[in-house]
């Protein structure tokens, strides 16, 4: 049988009493034991999804398997997860201690026992010196970690956590996306992570499912998500991706040809796709993977290349972010006519450019990826 | 808004001094009544004061023809902790259950908050009626409670609106996920983090109901209630025992008022108010 930690969404589907469509027909396997982050921007059915598998949401339609059993109809408690709420929904009239022994109280756990266990919970999550305060007296971290021993008190098989960063400043973020990770790898249990910060997802989690009006747009490893995006979508919703299109020139066998609007040619591997002569096709090229060269000349730009003038010059310490307004601005779909180059920071000022500057920004053929579908509409940079 | 003292606007004038005269309006009547209570024998009803000491206060308890004070106090106070202890339970439930729409729920709301500008006398000679025609005898303990609830728990309800309104519901979605029954996630959970809120709820049922004239006139049946014999007093009774009477009652007030304020500033500084004392040296 499978592991007791693995999930998975059959068919989910949520349309609240409003009418609107939250999850439209999810499908998603989980492996006991993972850490997995669903992505995506607000409104896209990522914490519908979470509050589902952990009961404090009704699916109209489908399945939520955990650990082979299908748990619609189960309360929260009966599940064998636990959740980590947004804003940790601590209890303000509890001390940390009794926030971390509530689960065993309502369980009628005597006082003594209770105690003891939530201590052990405490030490692991090194909060022992606050044990006594209120939660109105620990900073953002310390109510994070109070949080996460309330939760695995109660010797989950599924930790649930929604948007468990949000409320802590930038260096505390990054510090606990490590304490998380951390703590996953030492209990061995499943985690689900619901965020909107790509770096956050892709830095903590084995599986990354990016989302999007309530469908899951792509379900692979963080590099997978990261490295090679499927459609536009996530292209652009994951970063550091130019998207553009080209219409199919000629497809001989495995490499496409797509007609650039400026003369030049754009190949790339078809890979199992086969498009049409004439069908408009997009295709992501990676920031930092773009060569920048001067471009003085009119006419046609070479192969698998754009031209377009500096517009915007970013110092970003390791690298230097070069934002080309495009000369054929109808070519580049990634929110703006605009494409962007991030050029390693040695190489860049040995002959730094300028704003305005005429360039040539190419690639080569095998750093070009086919996208499914057309440009999605509405996603951030 | 960097006006230094020396050169405020006229309008500031006029205002503190608007201001003195509410203040002087609203507590200079019963500073008076507060110190012509502590009149000595040959005390009167008006200024000058005659002699000083706790004359009328001991007349007040001792004299049975200034009126049944003790009688009218001990229907009071139980009337008052009733009322106030079924204030409490009805606007905690309704608020409660007000936070989901439910048919009727908009009728119910405006029904149970009509009664706030329905004239107290004319309702209170209605329930009076009503328990006559249906041959119930009235007591301060059955009709007089069921016309101060009229005026108290509109009240209720709308501080436990307020409440609620503030409430963040996660708080019970993780009692419920920590494995709480309902009745745990009310006791362990709502009812703590609500406490400050029924506490207001009480001390306006209890308040409310104490001085409550108009709805009681008609419904306390044959015995008088504490504002009804003070009021029966001032036609009858022309010793400055009405003001000791007067001083008791108010002092009452104020001790149950400070009582139930300190309570919430208690609970609120033991959860918020403690600023986090490790990041300070």
């Amino acid at each position: 049988m499978a592991g007791r930690g693995r999930i998975d969404l059959v068919g989910l589907f949520k349309r609240f009493p409003d009418g609107t469509v939250a999850v439209d027909g999810v499908n998603l396997a989980v492996e006991d034991g993972s850490y997995c982050c669903l992505l995506g921007p607000s409104g896209c059915g990522k914490t519908t999804i979470l509050r589902m598998i952990a009961g404090h949401e009704t699916p109209t339609d489908g399945e939520i398997v955990i650990g082979g059993e299908n748990v619609v109809g189960q309360p929260p408690s009966r599940r064998g997860t636990a959740m980590m709420f947004q804003s940790y929904a601590l209890f303000p009239h509890l001390t940390v201690r009794d926030n971390i022994a509530f689960s065993l109280r309502a369980r009628g756990v005597g006082k003594a026992e209770r105690y003891r266990e939530a201590d052990r919970v405490i030490e692991q999550v090194q909060l022992a010196a606050l044990a006594s305060r209120l939660p109105a007296q620990l900073s953002g971290g310390q109510q994070q970690r109070v949080a996460l021993a309330r939760a695995i008190v109660t010797k989950p098989r599924v930790l649930l956590l929604d948007e468990p960063l949000s409320a802590l400043d930038e260096f505390l973020r990054l510090q606990m996306r490590s304490e998380l990770r951390q703590m996953q790898r030492q209990l061995g249990i499943t985690f689900i992570h619901v965020t909107h910060t790509q770096l956050e997802a892709v830095a903590v989690a084995d599986q990354v499912v990016v989302m999007d009006r309530g469908r899951i747009e792509q379900s692979s490893s963080a590099r997978g998500i990261y490295a090679e995006p499927k459609s536009a979508y996530v292209a652009r919703f994951m970063g550091g991706q130019n998207v553009l299109s080209g219409a199919v020139a000629e497809a001989p066998g495995a490499v496409l040809r797509l007609g650039g609007p400026r003369g030049q040619h754009f190949l790339l591997a078809a890979r199992e796709r086969r498009p049409a002569r004439g069908q408009t096709v997009y295709f992501s090229v990676r920031r930092d993977r773009v060569r920048l060269a001067r471009w003085a000349r009119d006419g046609a730009p070479p192969d698998n290349a754009v031209t377009g003038s500096v517009k915007a010059v970013e110092y970003q310490g390791t690298y230097v972010k070069v934002t080309l307004a495009l000369a054929m601005a109808e070519t580049a779909v990634n929110g703006a006519d605009e494409f962007v180059v991030y050029v390693e920071e040695g190489g860049y000022f040995g002959d730094p450019l300028g704003v305005g500057d005429g360039v040539v920004a190419s690639w080569e053929a095998d750093e070009a990826r086919l996208l499914a579908g057309g440009p999605a509409a509405g996603a951030p940079h | 808004m960097t006006n230094s003292s020396g050169n405020r606007p006229w309008t500031f004038y006029a205002l503190a001094a608007f201001f003195a005269a509410y203040v002087l309006f609203l507590y200079g009547p019963m500073l008076c009544i507060f110190i012509l209570s502590f009149q000595g024998q040959g005390g009167a009803l008006v200024f000058p004061m005659r002699g000083f000491g706790l004359y009328w206060f001991i007349d007040l308890f001792t004299q049975v023809r200034t009126g049944d004070v003790i009688g009218a106090i001990e229907r009071s106070l139980p009337l008052a902790f009733i009322v106030m202890a079924l204030t409490v339970a009805i606007s905690v439930a309704s608020g409660m259950a007000f936070r989901q729409r439910f048919r009727g729920s908009g009728i119910l709301f405006y029904g149970a908050v009509a009664s706030l500008v329905a004239p107290g006398l004319v309702l209170g000679i209605g329930i009076g009626l009503m328990f006559q025609l249906l041959g119930v005898p009235e007591h301060w303990w059955s009709s007089a409670v069921g016309a101060q609830l009229t005026w108290t728990l509109p009240f209720g309800l709308l501080i436990m609106f307020a409440v609620f309104g503030r409430f963040n519901r996660a708080y019970e979605e993780a009692a419920r996920d920590l494995g709480a029954s309902p009745a745990q996630v009310v006791r362990l959970v709502v009812i703590p983090i609500i406490l400050p809120g029924i506490i207001a709820v009480a001390l306006f049922g209890f308040t409310l109901s104490y001085d409550e004239f108009a709805r009681t006139l008609q419904t306390s049946g044959p015995t008088n209630t504490l504002p009804l014999e003070i009021w029966s007093m001032t036609t009858n009774v022309t010793s400055p025992a009405l003001y000791a009477l007067g001083t008791v009652t108010t002092a009452f007030s104020f001790l149950v008022i400070g009582i139930s304020l300190g309570a919430i500033a208690v609970i609120q500084r033991r959860r918020f108010g403690r600023a986090l004392p490790a990041k300070r040296p």
